[in-house]
């Protein structure tokens, strides 16, 4: 039997030397993404996984998991299962976004040309 | 709190046989860059069983490391330190969690990894086969085995496998509190009564060799470790945090008039390199392959946790249960 300082431990009875049985496969469950809500109209952010058997006790593992420090309003847990996620060797589909310029608001220069017509005009009108 | 990953040094695999030049190309360019691997990404087969090695060791030093604190959990001198050590033991497990994540992203289950923990099969750092005797022995702990786990955590954040950083972010920002916590009872106990300084100063002379053991042995220069550091696996050389541990915690310690039980120990003006006495890399083999104080012990509590926890957990695992591999 072990004798430790944690009396907790000494109490338990455990023999040193004792093999068991190995987990077997889902002993530890399967897992659920976890999103969290610092506040109330802020994004919910994706902070991690929890491994729990149903959805209730994964949001239950979340809270111990995901808020024991600073602010939370909200969480969601999805089974990992339900994501569906592009591929990272596809990330080229993104590669083109930046040259989209005329979707960016910056490329826009209407002042100059207001001003370049102002100036026209005074000069057919002077 | 951890050490270094414990890399046996007599080990010299064909690192590369077989790899891809050009995906291995790909993949050094992008760590060149400074971009981080997602799990779904091309590597290497050493560098994913290196990181699940180191990421596996962390974890279990994690879960392991919760038991010595543990102790004292039910004696703690005060309801404000039995709360802030119950955050503390509570944080060492939720960050056991967060690094198994990080490693199942590579493909070894959590039930693989917990076998291998509780056959021994696995390491986890050498420092919690050894007990907490008194108090004193855990307020040490708190301060000076976590600020260790912090000096190497920080190194490994910055490194290249993206799960493994996310988790260390957050483990690093809540061994803050553990590193604060930890001085804090060091300090109450060192500018207290002439039995308290005792006592805080026995533990620290025991928990010293460990300490000093705690980033493992000076690395064997090889290709190995070359390559390994260029895949920012490995951070740091362990006598560089070494180093940086000493130049960070021994003026801390001195300032409260402790004695460290090392007389060679100095910092080498010169040099600007802290000297000290060789640490006793016999014992430190001795225990980390199972014969230390407590070796025995923590691997039956695991045992004994996971054995008695089997039918509760069998009982409500639903009858579709489907196991994914976490995404990121």
């Amino acid at each position: 039997m072990i004798e430790s300082l944690d009396p907790r431990i000494t109490r338990a009875n455990i023999e040193a030397d004792s093999a068991i049985d190995p987990l077997t496969p889902l002993d530890q469950f399967q897992t659920f993404e976890v999103f969290h809500q610092k506040k109330r109209g802020q994004q919910h952010v994706h902070v991690g996984i929890v491994h729990a058997p149903n959805p209730e006790m994964a949001l239950l593992y979340a809270k111990e998991q995901y808020s024991r420090r600073g602010q939370t309003s909200n969480l969601w847990v999805v089974p990992t299962s339900c994501v569906t996620a592009t591929e990272y060797f596809d990330d080229d589909i993104f590669s083109t976004t930046e040259e989209k310029i005329y979707r960016d608001p910056g490329t826009y220069k209407v002042i100059d040309r207001i001003k370049a017509y102002k100036e026209r005009k005074a000069q057919t009108q002077s | 709190m951890y050490g270094n990953a414990y890399i046996d040094p007599n080990e010299t695999p064909e690192i590369l046989q077989g790899e891809d030049p050009v995906l291995l190309a790909e993949f050094e360019a992008r760590i060149q860059a400074g971009e981080k691997i997602e799990p779904q990404d091309w590597m290497p087969r050493e560098y994913r069983k290196q990181l699940i090695r180191m990421i596996e060791q962390h974890a279990h030093s994690e879960i392991i490391g919760a038991l010595p604190e543990g102790t004292w959990i039910t004696r703690a001198p005060g309801f404000r330190r039995k709360l802030a050590l119950m955050a503390k033991v509570q944080d060492e497990v939720g960050h056991a969690q967060l690094l198994y994540s990080a490693a199942e992203t590579l493909g070894k289950s959590r039930e693989a990894m917990i076998n291998d923990l509780i056959t021994g099969k696995s390491k986890y750092s050498n420092v919690f086969n050894y007990p907490a005797i008194t108090w004193a022995d855990s307020a040490i702990i708190a301060w000076l085995i976590d600020a260790g786990a912090i000096v190497n955590q920080l190194a490994n954040s910055k490194g290249s496998y993206g799960p493994y950083c996310r988790a260390l972010e957050r483990i690093c920002y809540e061994e803050s509190f553990h590193l604060k916590y930890g001085h804090d009872n060091v300090v109450h106990l060192a500018t207290g009564t002439p039995k308290q300084r005792q006592m805080v100063q026995e533990a620290l002379t025991r928990w010293w060799p460990p300490i000093m053991h705690f980033f493992g042995p000076s690395d064997k220069i090889s290709v190995h470790s070359e390559i390994l550091m260029r895949w920012k696996v490995k951070m740091a050389s362990n006598d560089d945090m070494r180093q940086q541990y000493l130049d960070m915690y021994v003026p801390k310690i001195w300032d409260l008039d402790l004695v460290l039980p090392d007389p060679n120990l100095k910092k080498n003006k010169e040099t600007g390199k802290w000297e000290f006495t060789e640490p006793d890399w016999e014992e430190f083999k001795r225990v980390i392959n199972g014969n230390g104080p407590c070796n025995a012990e923590r691997l039956a509590v695991r045992r004994m946790a996971e054995e008695k926890g089997r039918w509760v957990r069998r009982a409500i695992l639903g009858d579709n249960a489907k196991y994914t591999v976490p995404l990121a």
